[in-house]
């Protein structure tokens, strides 16, 4: 237990990537496969513990601690389990038996207690553990561990460490509860594979590329067959042996968000790949809409009658007891096509193919994609590919619509994260308002990527040189540079003073060049934004 | 308990009508400062009282000019103002830091400034004075803060170093007191290489030796003279940095730096991490919670006055135990910044 503290500790300490990975290999090294198994299912929040809620240990708490001086604490620290494990009262004599206790041990403890002695349980663990053990196991009660990795980072430690394939770690991951003793005795091949043919498991999707021009000459449309690329969030939803789960792109159960979705039945076993959208079929929703069903663990039924949810299915990989990846994708669409119509299911919605007689004709169509909010841009698919993980060149290409381009000035910076956490590499900028003297910049955006190390280098030092006031870590400079900002598409929007939003603004050119007073205008702006809706 | 010859004013602490004051804030004619810290000890004083090492330390901060007249006071020396009877004694905070001891009309009154209950080889350790009124500064007046023994996080850094041959350390400290306290003891804990030092460290360092507090081989972490390459030159090495350097692109020249930050606020990890800070070492130069509470009790006041921190908490446990407390509020003296 006290290692898997550790571990913790290390992971909230590191914001590099790599550095993360070492950390899980190196707690791997020094666990068995039991503990491994828990302490993943902790990681990707995947453990439930039904028996002792977060709320009792702030209840044993206030037995324990004066409670005036325990919400002053809280207050201050905002964390429940790092403030009771900060506060809890130190016994001098720590009992030297914990310091072997597992995390096997803690985790049998919590899942087998009786609710009634659950208290007790809690208050002897915080007595002999140490202040970050102490955290650690309260955070195993509360969730929200806060340590900055994904299912998939801890995934690609795993596959790092055994050599395995991410992709059948994937694939497994949810045929197995935790603590996934099949998977881990896999990975040291103590057995073979296991098989998971009855369980609703996640399989690693298949990923297009961006058409780039020297691929233009591919396109006809004898080779591939067209579709709209859907301004959803992709998803793959599976149903076997009358148990349904939705799963993200990058393979986290998302099920629970989605009620609306898999709480349907199905006569029978299915795995399909498509984008999830807001809205019903006949009105779909932006992006933007589909944001506030996003990361809602358990929406309010007001909020799914108001914002539903639909499935644009484009691809089939499970169906009527096969696996049909070996097929090509028209054959797949065939079955996935047959499908929906016999199950009559009226939140699914077929991506029909978009007819093109050839690549200018296509290049026209992906033009139109501006007049329509819910298209991103165009897909487009060999027609005899089968249906391959990963990244494969050639099958899969995505033609988006070009970003939009405005001239904006640079009116405040902030330091970045990460690699970048010395250098005031977020940008705030606006475009100009109003007329002659009464012309003011208000803001409609921040952007942190899309220029190089070198033109960093000069932005920071720009900034530095060029500042005119500071708001804590923010710095207002003088509104004299002139940056050329990309996006994808634009909202109303009370964030910013201009009353609109990008979405995803990147910096494509630094105009050193260009005064300030001819940069873009919001009606420039607001045109576009007419144009969209 | 009715006392009129001392009260707070925007200044700070006021006593005898203005006959002179205890760390003011404000430029004043005569001051009595507790330890060398810039919100403490401002400059610009037509006559300023203190120990020796903090008038000193006042002279390097501010300039030989930084007040008309200065006057030495050694700890436990009498020196009467206006009939109120005062003397210094040792506060265990930074070199040179004081508590101000008052006693005027069979009154005694403690100014603590900045204390610290633990061992620190860099100053006189923290005495506790019988007194009416003790007057506490209350930082870390929260019960999640409990310091671990400086020690334990001194090992932690060493064994760090140990553990990344290949990366530096660069590990922020406050450049009066926090710096030499760490070097000294890494220096009694048997780890004798050279450290590094941020330009703004040296002064003080320079003067800590003057008063006899050998520090060791120390170095300016320049790059410029180092041969060729100064990423492989620092691989392994400690180099020390005020707080402000370590988010500022300065510590990005170093090689694979792992930040580290000694401070008391280190305790709370979310902190920690918003900070960017990967090797957090919880070593304060403030009593914390339990120090605070046993001060009080060795003090025994009749009454405890707040002059900054986390008051409520502390003006709470005061009146849980039957002890009258309030606070002063003086806005001025960081509580919450990179100490």
């Amino acid at each position: 237990m006290k290692r898997f503290a550790e571990l913790l500790l290390n992971l909230i300490l590191t914001s590099s990537r790599n550095d993360k990975i070492d950390h899980i290999v190196n707690w791997i090294k020094d666990s068995n496969s039991e503990e491994i198994g828990w302490g993943l299912s902790i990681i990707c929040e995947e453990l439930e513990i039904s028996k002792v809620k977060p709320s009792m240990v702030k209840e044993i708490s206030k037995l324990h601690i004066d409670k005036y001086l325990f919400d002053l604490s809280y207050d201050y620290v905002g964390d429940m389990a790092e403030t009771v494990s900060l506060i809890w009262p130190e016994k001098n004599d720590n009992n030297a038996n914990f310091s072997s206790v597992t995390l096997t041990n803690v985790i049998k403890d919590l899942i087998n207690v009786q609710k009634k002695e659950a208290p007790e349980l809690i208050s002897n663990y915080l007595d002999n553990f140490d202040q970050n053990t102490r955290w650690a196991f309260l955070k195993i009660i509360t969730g929200g561990l806060r340590v900055g990795v994904s299912s998939r980072l801890a995934k690609t430690a795993i596959s790092k460490y055994f050599n395995k394939n991410i992709k059948d770690i994937e694939e497994l991951w949810h045929a197995f509860d935790p603590p996934y003793k099949e998977i881990i005795e896999w990975c040291r091949e103590i057995i073979e594979k296991p098989k998971v043919k009855d369980k609703p498991i996640f399989r690693s999707p298949m990923l297009a590329n961006p058409l780039e021009e020297n691929d233009y000459k591919l396109i006809n449309p004898i080779s591939y067959l067209a579709e709209w690329k859907w301004d959803g969030i992709r998803v793959q939803l599976v149903s076997m042996k009358n148990e349904v789960k939705l799963y993200s792109r990058s393979g986290d159960d998302i099920s629970n968000s989605f009620p609306d979705i898999i709480e349907n039945s199905f006569s029978q076993d299915f795995c399909l790949d498509g984008e999830l959208m807001a809205g019903s079929i006949k009105i779909p929703g932006s992006f933007n809409d589909l944001q506030q069903r996003l990361n809602r663990k358990n929406p309010s039924k007001d909020l799914i009658r108001n914002m539903p949810t639909f499935i644009v299915a484009y691809d089939a990989l499970y169906i009527k007891g096969q696996d049909i990846r070996d097929k090509s994708v028209i054959d797949r669409r065939e079955l996935l096509k047959a499908f929906i119509l016999e199950e009559k299911l009226s939140f699914i919605k077929f991506s029909d193919e978009v007819v093109f007689k050839n690549f200018k004709d296509l290049e026209g169509k992906r033009l139109q994609c501006r007049q329509d909010l819910n298209y991103e841009g165009l897909m487009l698919k060999l027609r005899n590919s089968t249906y391959e993980p990963g990244r494969p060149k050639g099958p899969w290409f995505k033609f988006k619509r070009d970003p939009y381009s405005i001239d904006v000035v640079l009116l405040y910076a902030q330091r970045g994260h990460g690699k970048r956490s010395s250098f005031y590499s977020d940008y705030t900028f606006g475009v100009w308002n109003g007329y002659l003297k009464n012309r003011e910049l208000v803001t409609v955006g921040k952007a942190y990527s899309g220029f190089t190390d070198q033109e960093l280098l000069k932005l920071d030092k720009f900034i530095r040189a060029n500042t005119t006031n500071r708001f804590g870590p923010v710095r207002e400079v003088e509104k004299t540079l002139v940056l050329e900002v990309a996006f994808d598409d634009i909202q109303k929007s009370k964030r910013h003073k201009s009353g609109l939003a990008m979405r995803f603004p990147r910096i494509k050119r630094i105009r050193w060049d260009k005064p300030a007073n001819e940069a873009d205008t919001i009606e420039n702006l607001e045109r576009l934004l007419n144009v969209r809706n | 308990m009715k006392v009129d010859w001392i009260k707070k004013t925007k200044e700070g602490i006021q006593v005898k009508d203005g006959s002179f004051f205890v760390d003011p804030i404000y430029p004043v004619k005569k001051a009595i400062i507790t330890h060398g810290h810039a919100d403490h000890a401002r400059a610009g004083h037509e006559h300023v009282i203190a120990t020796l090492e903090t008038l000193e330390i006042m002279k390097e901060r501010y300039g030989s000019n930084f007040c008309k007249k200065s006057t030495e006071l050694k700890y436990h020396e009498k020196l009467i103002i206006e009939e109120v009877e005062i003397f210094l004694a040792p506060a265990g905070h930074v070199l040179g830091s004081a508590q101000v001891v008052m006693n005027f009309a069979n009154q005694v009154i403690t100014v603590s400034g900045d204390y610290k209950r633990q061992d620190d080889p860099t100053c006189a350790a923290f005495e506790p004075i019988k007194s009416d009124i003790f007057i506490t500064e209350a930082t870390f007046a929260l019960p999640v803060f409990k310091h671990p023994n400086a020690n334990t996080q001194i090992n932690l850094l060493i064994k760090s170093i140990q553990n990344f041959p290949e990366r530096c350390h660069v590990i922020g400290v406050y450049s009066l007191g926090k710096a030499q306290r760490l070097i000294k003891m890494l220096r009694n804990n048997g780890w004798h290489n050279t450290i590094y030092l941020h330009g703004s460290l040296v002064k003080i360092c320079n003067l800590y030796e003057k008063f006899g507090i050998d520090l060791g081989d120390l170095e300016p972490a320049t790059i410029q003279d180092k041969p060729e390459k100064p990423h492989d030159f620092y691989k392994g090495k400690l180099i020390l940095a005020p707080p402000s350097a370590l988010a500022d692109r300065w510590s990005r020249r170093f090689p694979d730096p792992i930040l580290g930050m000694a401070s008391g606020w280190m305790t709370v990890k979310q902190r920690a991490k918003q900070r960017g800070i990967n090797l957090p070492l919880i070593l304060s130069d403030h009593a914390d919670w339990n120090e605070i509470l046993t001060t009080i009790k060795e003090v025994s006041p009749k009454e405890v006055w707040i002059t900054h921190g986390a008051e409520e908490a502390l003006i709470y446990e005061c009146s849980k135990n039957n002890l009258t407390a309030k606070a002063l509020s003086i806005i001025g003296y960081e509580s919450d910044t990179d100490l």
